[in-house]
């Protein structure tokens, strides 16, 4: 795990930051939480469409197992309306037990796929659940510049 | 030169000297001084609100009334406990108070919670992302010279609902939120900003708001149903009303209060019991979002067409986490702070007061002849950092640059937050710029910045 962590590191601090991509909301559903998995552009040349969309349909999974209204999340409500919602003190809610495992995914995920692409996602919780982030690294050694490098001045220069 | 006198400085400047500043930078940041302690996020939080018990607790700036609200709870409640409590165990059944003590301890907790819980706050978009939501509207063709207001349709659930863009919180807003002016944060499923409550009633804390109605109007009838009986039963035999009130003062202001308040609590409750079983908001209501004013075939694309299931969504749905992060960390500290390595601060720090001091006279230079704005505060602020770390400097430009000018973005909307060292560090200087050329206490403000500006931190608030 250290030195999992220390290759993101390397990262960071091997590659500079050429761009970054927002993948948006989706709420074709209503309000629960889901994202766009419309594959973006700037990504064509970084990673396999499948591996995006899976990461993307993975996330939205557990964003709906976390929202799901069914008996489990009533007895829970119902439980804490009776201790006048005392209990969300003590308690850990189901909604952050499954905000933990999404942040373990998307660190493995980071981990096996993207870092080795220089790409990076950052946890959508970091963002107030708007927008999946994913940063583009580009090599500090690499010669060519990508398409992203103008917009690295303008979004860097704000 | 300059850097001996630093050095000879540095110590009488500092409140804990040290002889030199490696060490002083390789201990914890947390062992120094107030400022080199990591900030929280709710130090530097944009919105009107305030905070405590460090973060843990938050209300509005506003309390509007919520010392009004608690203050006739609690009269009531103590006078009943006081004058009627003791006659009607006597009389009737010792039930009473307990059923009563029972009732008052759900409103009260259920009411602070409501006032001191974050109700669903949507935290401002960082640059990186407004500037990408930018693009996208520029793309898509407003190329007036006048922006037209900004809206995207997306369609639920075969229903077209606009959103709007936030111009305060550079995002456009998701379904059913919207941004309240008192508190000036964007609050998902926003309901009201309830002035009783003294907090805006959102997605987290509707269910404590629904909670506390109902309980409240319970305790109130309740209260109310007592104490008439008490005086009736005081009343008896003859002895007219009056004398009853004479023996029990405390029963009559009770009447008063409850009386009047009854009315308007019963029917808020059963307006926002009707608003839960049609999974609608406050807001969306009173304007008539969904009643079909605007069109026909307009339907509440949110509703589950059940009143139970809408009910059971509504209250004893997931409780949402907080998105806000209140006790979290700032990231510039703690990625400066990984980022700066022990073993290379010896150089680092000669390098770095040096760098410091031409950027400081530089600074002082431009200070001088421009008013202190925020922009160019910001672009001074970037090559400081890149000075100060050069082996880690994609770490600080890459992580802090979006946080440093997130929280020079913040500095846009707090107006008494100091959050980065440069653009404190340029307010100061222009206030001393007349000074500066001749007076050597100049350079003892630029002594603090060298072995600090690593942390990139607020580093200058002892010395003002």
């Amino acid at each position: 795990m250290a030195t999992e962590f220390h290759n993101l590191q390397e990262l960071r601090h091997s590659a500079s930051l050429a761009n970054k991509v927002f993948i948006q909301r989706d709420y074709s559903e209503g309000t629960t939480c889901r994202f766009q998995t419309k594959f973006p552009s700037e990504l064509e040349s970084r990673i396999e469409r499948t591996l995006f969309e899976d990461t993307v349909k993975t996330l939205n999974n557990y964003y709906a197992q976390a929202e799901k209204i069914g008996g489990q999340s009533y007895l829970e409500g119902c439980l804490a309306c009776a201790t006048a919602y005392l209990i969300f003190l003590c308690m850990e809610t189901r909604y952050e037990k499954v905000l933990k495992k999404i942040a373990k995914y998307i660190q493995e995920q980071n981990e096996k796929i993207y870092a080795p692409r220089g790409l990076l996602i950052t946890d959508p919780i970091e963002r107030g659940m708007r927008v999946i982030e994913i940063s583009i690294y580009e090599d500090r050694g690499s010669s060519g510049s990508s398409s992203g490098s103008s917009s690295v001045s303008g979004s860097t220069a704000r | 030169m300059q850097s001996c006198e630093y050095q000879q400085i540095d110590p009488q400047a500092l409140p804990t000297p040290t002889p030199t500043p490696p060490p002083h930078h390789g201990n914890d940041v947390n062992k120094r001084e107030e400022p080199k302690r990591p900030r929280r996020k709710w130090q530097v939080f944009p919105g009107k609100n305030r905070f405590y018990c460090d973060g843990r607790i938050m209300v509005a700036r506003e309390s509007g009334v919520l010392p009004l609200t608690l203050g006739l709870i609690l009269i009531t409640s103590g006078l009943f406990f006081i004058f009627d409590c003791p006659f009607l165990v006597k009389h009737l059944t010792s039930c009473i108070p307990v059923i009563g003590g029972g009732l008052f301890v759900f409103v009260v907790i259920t009411l602070l919670q409501t006032s001191l819980t974050d109700p669903g706050i949507l935290p401002r978009a960082t640059p990186d992302e407004a500037a990408d939501i930018e693009k996208q509207i520029d793309n898509t063709g407003n190329a007036s010279y006048r922006p037209p207001p900004r809206t995207k349709e997306v369609l639920i659930n075969q229903q077209v609902v606009k959103l709007k863009y936030c111009f305060s919180c550079k995002m456009f807003r998701p379904p059913r939120t919207s941004h309240c002016s008192l508190c000036d944060n964007c609050v998902e499923r926003f309901d009201h900003h309830c002035p009783w409550v003294g907090n805006c009633v959102g997605k987290r804390n509707y269910r404590f708001f629904y909670t506390f109605i109902v309980s409240l109007s319970f305790l109130t009838a309740f209260i109310f149903g007592c104490v008439t009986t008490h005086l009736a039963l005081r009343a008896q035999g003859g002895k007219g009303l009056v004398f009853a009130v004479q023996e029990s003062p405390g029963s009559a202001v009770e009447l008063v209060i409850c009386f009047f308040s009854v009315w308007s609590i019963l029917g808020l409750s059963g307006f926002h019991t009707y608003l839960v079983a049609s999974n609608l908001t406050t807001n969306e209501d009173i304007k008539g979002s969904w009643s079909g004013k605007s069109g026909e075939g307009v339907t509440n694309p949110y509703s589950h067409k059940n009143i139970f299931i809408n009910c059971c969504s509504v209250l004893c749905g997931p409780m949402p986490p907080s998105l806000i992060d209140r006790r979290g960390f700032l990231p510039t500290d703690e990625s400066v702070q990984t980022g700066g390595v022990s073993i290379e601060l010896p150089a680092l720090a000669a390098k770095s007061e040096i760098n410091v001091c031409t950027q400081g006279t530089k600074g002082l230079l431009e200070s001088a002849t421009l008013p202190p704005l925020l922009s160019t505060s910001c672009p001074q602020g970037k090559p400081q950092t890149a000075y100060t770390c050069p082996d880690s400097s994609p770490a600080v430009n890459s992580d802090p640059s979006p946080q440093l000018s997130t929280s020079c973005g913040a500095r846009h909307t707090a107006s008494s937050r100091d959050n980065t060292s440069p653009p404190r560090h340029t307010k100061t200087r222009s206030k001393k710029s007349k000074l500066a050329a001749l007076h050597i206490p100049n350079p003892s403000f630029d002594v603090p910045v060298s072995p600090t500006s690593p942390d990139a931190g607020p580093s200058f608030i002892p010395m003002h």
